[in-house]
């Protein structure tokens, strides 16, 4: 019995496990990578250890980038990522958040009405109406500029509908007492409702932020000038196809660059994350 | 003076549902209102027409001598306890219970002072930092009669404020209701669908069925003398006994003074009793079941073996056996006759 349970035990952590391994190696080895100088990398004997450059390639990238493919150093797509990401996902919680509260707590003309031209434009992401946006963003000169970046990536169905669904969770006792204590819509609002979102919040931050970052679709059309490309625009192209040298610790650097980010934001709101999307604080 | 008339209010739903059908109601200044009924006989909507939650209908609602149809909640001057509290989750008990003061612009002393002593009064200063989600539902339930006391209102709205907590607490909270108000004589509503909280609480007991007012009055007074055939059934526990008399009359019952028509007769239980002698009303039962609840007990039994069921109650525990054959009696003064056609009262 001892033995049979040893292994029942010892079973589902090994399928972890490598699961584990399969996720994170090519991390290791991007790391790795970016730790080694180009003539190591490129002549195929890398090994599996951290090597000398770790902090001169890193320098090189965040502040001098790569000689040819981006011209620009890692260090200002990393803030204009930041900036994107940043833009992206607060402006589409307060967009979703405000449209939430109208959709369930007034009841004006065509609000259904109102709610399903929400709920339909979760069949058009910007991959699919990507000419006709390009066609005003460009009209507006919104080319290369970070309003041009963000704002039609910001409305979102996804936030809307899933705040509409918490506020619906509300008890409407609450809605009444703040009516019987003087508090006007825009009162309860902030009063009550934001501070009952806030872990709602805190997991569609994380989702949008994670979206914002990720974009590559978009940036590469919208960003022309060199200063204004976005890191993981950026890893692409360092990875030359042509004759040209890739420099491949450089690119691995910021592979892992760009992961950090990301990575920082589940970190610090995993406990909120997690809270947000299983129960609410009622 | 704050006292609450309304006149024939009436509240229709959107898709046509008649939810109050014209109540008229004067609820004098300082007195405690309690509106009881079945659920769906528009007690709630009636109270939350008063509060301002719904809007009316038809008719109107004065709260002193300001009608307040088309005035908001909020400057209703009216505050309401709620079934779930309401209180607000993210609120220490203090800020649940200074936040409509805040709203109001009072000053901050005056409210710091205003909260002390509701919270003194209440019994719930050690919890004044906590959260409600760390209180127990008797907790929570002074901490939102502490919000509508610090407001100092013209009249406190209770919504089944006690239908959330157990039985022993229901009672401790019912008699400290019935305190506060009357040392803070503020007029009062309360709709509750328990019968004894009703009885116990009110000093104007309004019975409501189907969107109507069946009856009101004092609670002795709807006891001893119910108007109708539904507050006979309503108020009182276990039921009163109704019998629909046919003309022949039933077997195994006797009147001393025959009535004449289709009627029903109403006794209660505890105005039967065991006796061989003569009453104006005897009743022959067989007993099909008995019930001990200590002090008092109650015999179900079929009238003349297989009529109606009639409910004998008895005092102490000398139980008769099942099967067994048994005479009550009833005095006049406790027999109530109705209509059967209109269900309404005819002595």
């Amino acid at each position: 019995m001892v033995q049979r349970r040893r292994l029942l035990d010892f079973l589902p952590h090994l399928i972890l496990l490598i699961g584990v391994a399969v996720v994170a190696f090519p991390v290791y080895v991007a790391f790795i990578a970016s730790t080694w100088d180009a003539a190591t990398i490129s002549n195929g004997s890398m090994p599996l250890r951290p090597g000398p450059h770790f902090a001169e390639n890193y320098y090189r990238t965040i502040f001098i980038g790569t000689s040819s493919s981006t011209r620009e150093p890692v260090g200002t797509m990393m803030l204009n990522s930041l900036i994107m990401a940043l833009t992206i996902a607060i402006g589409k919680i307060a967009i979703s958040l405000i449209s939430a509260f109208a959709v369930v707590y007034f009841r004006f003309p065509f609000r259904m009405t109102a709610f399903w031209i929400i709920f339909v434009t979760l069949m058009l992401p910007v991959e699919v109406r990507i000419f006709p946006t390009y066609k005003i963003v460009a009209d507006l000169k919104l080319l290369d500029t970070f309003a041009g970046l963000t704002i039609p990536l910001i409305a979102s169905a996804t936030a809307t509908l899933l705040f509409r669904q918490f506020f619906m969770t509300v008890p409407d006792e609450l809605v009444e007492a703040s009516k019987i204590d003087g508090a006007g819509p825009m009162k309860f609002f902030v009063d009550t409702l934001l501070p009952l979102s806030i872990t709602s919040v805190a997991a569609m931050f994380v989702i949008q932020f994670i979206y914002g970052w990720n974009q590559y679709l978009w940036p590469l059309l919208i960003t022309t000038k060199d200063n204004m490309q976005t890191i993981v625009i950026a890893i692409k192209k360092m990875i030359v196809t042509q004759d040209a040298l890739t420099e491949w610790q450089l690119a691995m650097a910021t592979a892992i660059l760009a992961m950090l980010p990301p990575v920082f934001v589940v970190v610090v709101m995993q406990r909120l994350f997690v809270k947000g999307l299983v129960e609410t604080e009622k | 003076m704050s006292d609450v008339r309304l006149q024939s209010v009436r509240k229709v739903y959107a898709g046509g549902v008649e939810a109050v059908k014209g109540v008229s109601l004067e609820i004098a200044d300082g007195q405690f209102c309690v509106l009881v009924g079945p659920s769906g006989c528009g007690k709630s909507t009636l109270l939350r027409m008063v509060a301002g939650l719904e809007t009316i209908s038809g008719g109107t609602c004065s709260i002193g001598d300001r009608e307040v149809n088309e005035i908001e909640p909020a400057d209703r001057d009216i505050a309401m306890v709620f079934q779930n509290y309401a209180l607000y989750p993210h609120m220490s008990v203090y800020d649940n219970m200074a936040y409509g003061l805040r709203n109001r612009g009072t000053p901050k002393d005056e409210i710091d002072r205003r909260v002390r002593e509701a919270a003194r009064i209440l019994e719930v200063e050690p919890f004044l930092e906590r959260k409600p989600r760390a209180l127990s539902g008797g907790q929570r339930q002074r901490v939102a009669m502490g919000r509508a006391i610090v407001r100092k209102p013209k009249v406190f709205l209770f919504d089944e404020p006690l239908s959330n907590l157990d039985a022993k607490l229901r009672i401790q909270m019912r008699v400290e209701i019935k305190k506060l108000q009357r040392a803070l004589g503020t007029t009062s509503i309360y709709v509750t669908h328990d019968q004894l909280e009703a009885m116990t609480l009110a000093d104007q007991l309004v019975v409501m069925n189907k969107g109507q007012v069946e009856q009101a009055g004092a609670p002795i007074t709807l006891y001893e003398r119910p108007m109708t055939i539904f507050v006979a059934g309503f108020i009182g526990a276990p039921p009163m006994n109704l019998l629909d008399l046919p003309a022949s009359g039933l077997p195994g019952l006797s009147l001393a003074s025959p009535v004449s028509g289709p009627v029903t007769l109403g006794v209660r239980p505890e105005h039967l009793e065991l006796s061989t002698e003569g009453g104006a009303l005897a009743v022959e039962v067989q007993v099909t079941a008995v019930e001990a609840v200590g002090a008092e007990s109650y015999i179900y039994g079929a009238l003349g073996g297989q009529g109606p069921e009639i409910i004998v109650r008895i005092p102490g525990r000398d139980l008769p056996a099942i099967g067994a054959s048994l005479r009550a009696i009833a005095r006049s003064e406790n027999l109530h006759f109705f209509s059967r056609e209109t269900g309404i009262r005819l002595n």
